[in-house]
């Protein structure tokens, strides 16, 4: 064994050194399921939660008299069968005394071009430019008429803007709580196995304890509990660790599961035997061994805090208006009213089900990619 | 029953090229016994006793070869040296640096210091795992596996401690591109030089080899073995060899402790153990050693029945339902671990009346 001669291709040495991730990325790249779902999720999550004061028409709680207008068509032809650029009608009001309904007609008077990068309401990009340009409007004066791609909400706001706005607080509830839960169950679970005994007992008991609750009393309880006078953030945030809380039970478990197999493994025991704290063990070689398992289940249960926390608003447990989150959103929607007279208010289940789609795909494509036992590439 | 092993016999018989000094370890009855729990309340209703009465020293600069069936508790036994078991009972003195201010060495009990303590004697007491591929960490680089003890002891400064990794992976036949790599990119053979390297860190004493060996090809073996040899002479480093291959042991070690069933049951030089067995369980193991001789017919002792369940062990001597030549005594009395001749200690009733068949 001695010093073998130099490589003759010393330049593509360094590429076969591969760390683990750098393999798990080969591997993940060639399911093209999986990429699509992060890919749909980094822009879900770009438009949604990072600029969705530019992408929406309008601000959030931009008022107008047109209560509960429809979606408003965009226009290719005027009424001679002529092509134009594109651009939308003016609404006038027209009420059905007999059937006591208020409507919308077109005024086809009154055309207002379609334009991208109008000036509009004021906002902060990211919360740090002051900026009054929005990716598409029309030209008008917004007292006048307006444009509601995806309709009007009793407010005469623009549904398309709410949406966009409202998963930002839905986006993001997921990741912060999915984030709080990692934390709490890797550490528990870390901490349970790599002891064992007394520790163990109780963690584990703790966990099946939370776990024998039924859930949406103990929502209903938890979030009766967040005083009323707080300010919205401060509910949304309670909301999070409330989700949090509620969920690390079950990765503890696995993490615990899989330390109990890691902690066995020489190298445990061999920096043990070189004088390695407990925490250098459990920091720095368990927990490095679960995180691929971690990360995968992470990715699959995101969606479930999502859908937590829209069925909690929507039970009207959760967030509160002034809120916007697909949660609030959705529980506007859910009347016999609203699904009769204004159905697009039901817009806000797409976005719901594409984000949920993504992250299982997602979630799918890492599973196979990090399971060494997957037979796959 | 622990024997007492006077230190007056064990001073410096110096063999071969007087590389081998005064003792280094010295372990006394150590007993691990493992608790079998049951049922609900987790009740203790017996005890494995994984390593049963062991007493063995090491002198500095040589080889003890531990060796003895699969489930003997040779490793249990290592283990529990450098406290990576808590042992139920016994003693292990060891002469250390670490904990005396001034650098001069002395010997202390090993089971009687506090975590802090221990953790400092641990960079004089390294270890080389069995399975190579186990014991490297799979996240870890090369560089940070090896720089991991200096780093836990504080020792690891920039540079420094960079260069020296480099000079530890040349001096066990790897190279210095190697260093970015991770353990998946490297055969059996080549892992286990890069636990090798990590052992050596910190300049040990003292190494514990859990049958650092028994997992690789043969002719990586023999690569190995000439390797910790000539890393032994150059660092003057005490081994404890664990294995249960007899050859691999006799090529490297000064001296052999036989185990039975978590006793010792012989422990001498390997010339005088391999000629001159005294225990009957030893004669066994040797008759079993293959020769490279297609003429020679073999005579070979095949012993009857199991080996003894270290959880229910049978009365008396451990191993005389398998023993040929057990008489009542042997049933009845646990034999004590003598010195029969000097430097040569068994554990049998009838060592001295008994002439037993070695390997020449």
């Amino acid at each position: 064994m001695a010093v073998a001669a130099a490589p003759a291709v010393p330049a593509k040495r360094k590429e076969l050194s591969q760390s683990y991730w750098s393999l798990v990325w080969y591997r993940f790249k060639k399911n093209k399921l999986g990429v699509l779902g992060g890919i749909v999720l980094i822009v879900l999550y770009i438009s949604f939660a990072l600029i969705p004061e530019f992408l929406a028409p309008y601000a959030l709680e931009n008022r107008s008299q047109f209560v509960e207008a429809p979606p408003t068509a965009i226009q290719l032809f005027d009424e001679q069968g002529r092509f134009q650029a594109p651009f939308v009608y003016g609404l006038e009001r027209r009420v059905d005394v007999a059937k006591r309904l208020r409507t919308w007609v077109p005024d086809t008077d009154r055309k207002y071009p379609v334009r991208l990068f109008v000036q509009g309401d004021e906002y902060q990009l990211l919360g740090l430019i002051p900026m009054n340009i929005h990716l598409f409007g029309i030209d008008a004066d917004p007292r006048e008429a307006r444009i509601f791609l995806l309709g009007a909400d009793a407010l005469g706001r623009d549904y398309l803007t709410r949406i966009l706005y409202g998963g930002r607080l839905s986006l993001l509830i997921g990741l912060i709580g999915q984030f709080l839960t990692i934390v709490l169950g890797m550490t528990l679970g870390v901490i349970s196995g790599y002891y064992g005994g007394p520790v163990d007992m109780f963690v584990q008991r703790f966990t099946e304890f939370l776990a024998a609750f039924p859930n949406i009393p103990l929502f209903m309880a938890l979030s009766a509990a967040i005083p009323n006078y707080w300010s919205p953030i401060a509910v949304y945030f309670m909301l999070t660790i409330i989700l949090a809380f509620l969920g690390w039970g079950g990765l503890a478990r696995q993490v615990r599961g899989l330390v109990l197999s890691l902690r066995e493994r020489e190298y445990a025991l061999a920096a043990k035997s070189f004088g390695a704290s407990d925490l250098r063990i459990m920091f720095r070689h368990l927990l490095p061994g679960t995180t691929s398992h971690v990360i995968v289940i992470a990715t699959l249960s995101i969606p479930g805090m999502i859908l937590a926390e829209t069925a909690l608003s929507w039970l009207g447990l959760g967030l509160r208006p002034p809120l916007t989150s697909w949660g609030t959103l959705l529980q506007d929607a859910a009347t016999i009213r609203a699904i009769r007279f204004t159905p697009w208010l039901l817009w806000v289940v797409p976005p719901i089900l594409i984000t949920i789609f993504a992250y299982n795909m997602l979630g799918d494509g890492l599973r196979d990619a990090m399971d060494p036992y997957s037979g796959r590439g | 029953m622990s024997s007492t092993t006077a230190q007056g016999t064990k001073a410096t018989t110096s063999t071969k090229d007087g590389r081998i000094g005064d003792i280094l370890l010295d372990v006394k009855g150590l007993k691990k016994y493992f608790p079998i729990q049951r049922g609900f309340l987790r009740r203790t209703v017996g005890y494995v006793k994984a390593v049963d009465d062991v007493s063995l020293y090491v002198r500095s600069g040589e080889t003890l070869g531990l060796v003895g069936e699969s489930g003997c508790g040779k490793t249990t036994a290592s283990r529990c040296i450098i406290r990576l078991y808590e042992p139920t009972a016994g003693q292990v003195f060891f002469k250390t640096r670490a904990l005396s201010p001034d650098g001069t060495p002395k010997m202390v009990n090993l089971l009687e210091l506090s975590r802090e303590e221990m953790n400092r004697v641990r960079q004089e007491i390294a270890m080389i795992f069995q399975d190579p591929i186990n014991s490297l960490n799979p996240r870890m680089t090369v560089a940070d596996i090896i720089a991991e003890p200096m780093v836990i002891h504080g020792k690891y400064v920039k540079g420094e401690s960079e260069e020296r990794i480099v000079e530890l992976l040349r001096r066990v036949g790897l190279r210095p591109d190697h260093l970015r790599r991770y353990p998946h990119e490297f055969s059996g053979g080549q892992r286990q030089r890069i636990g090798i390297a990590r052992a050596l860190a910190l300049n040990p004493s003292l190494v514990l080899c859990d049958e650092p060996v028994s997992a690789l090809d043969v002719s990586i073996q023999a690569q190995t073995l000439n390797l910790l040899q000539d890393l032994q002479e150059e660092f003057k480093l005490s081994y404890i060899f664990v294995a249960h291959d007899l050859s691999v042991v006799q090529h490297i070690s000064d001296r052999i402790a036989v185990m039975y069933v978590g006793k010792v049951v012989e422990m001498a030089s390997s010339e005088e153990l391999y000629t001159n067995p005294m225990h009957p369980y030893t004669e066994a193991l040797l008759s079993a050693v293959p020769k490279p001789d297609p003429l020679y017919k073999s005579d070979r002792i095949i012993m009857q029945g199991d080996v003894a369940d270290p959880s229910n062990p049978p009365s008396g001597c451990y191993f005389h339902p398998r023993c040929q030549y057990a008489v009542d005594l042997c049933k009845q009395k646990a034999p004590e671990f003598r010195e029969v001749k000097p430097d040569h200690w068994v554990a049998c009733h009838r060592a001295e009346e008994l002439k037993l068949r070695g390997v020449y």
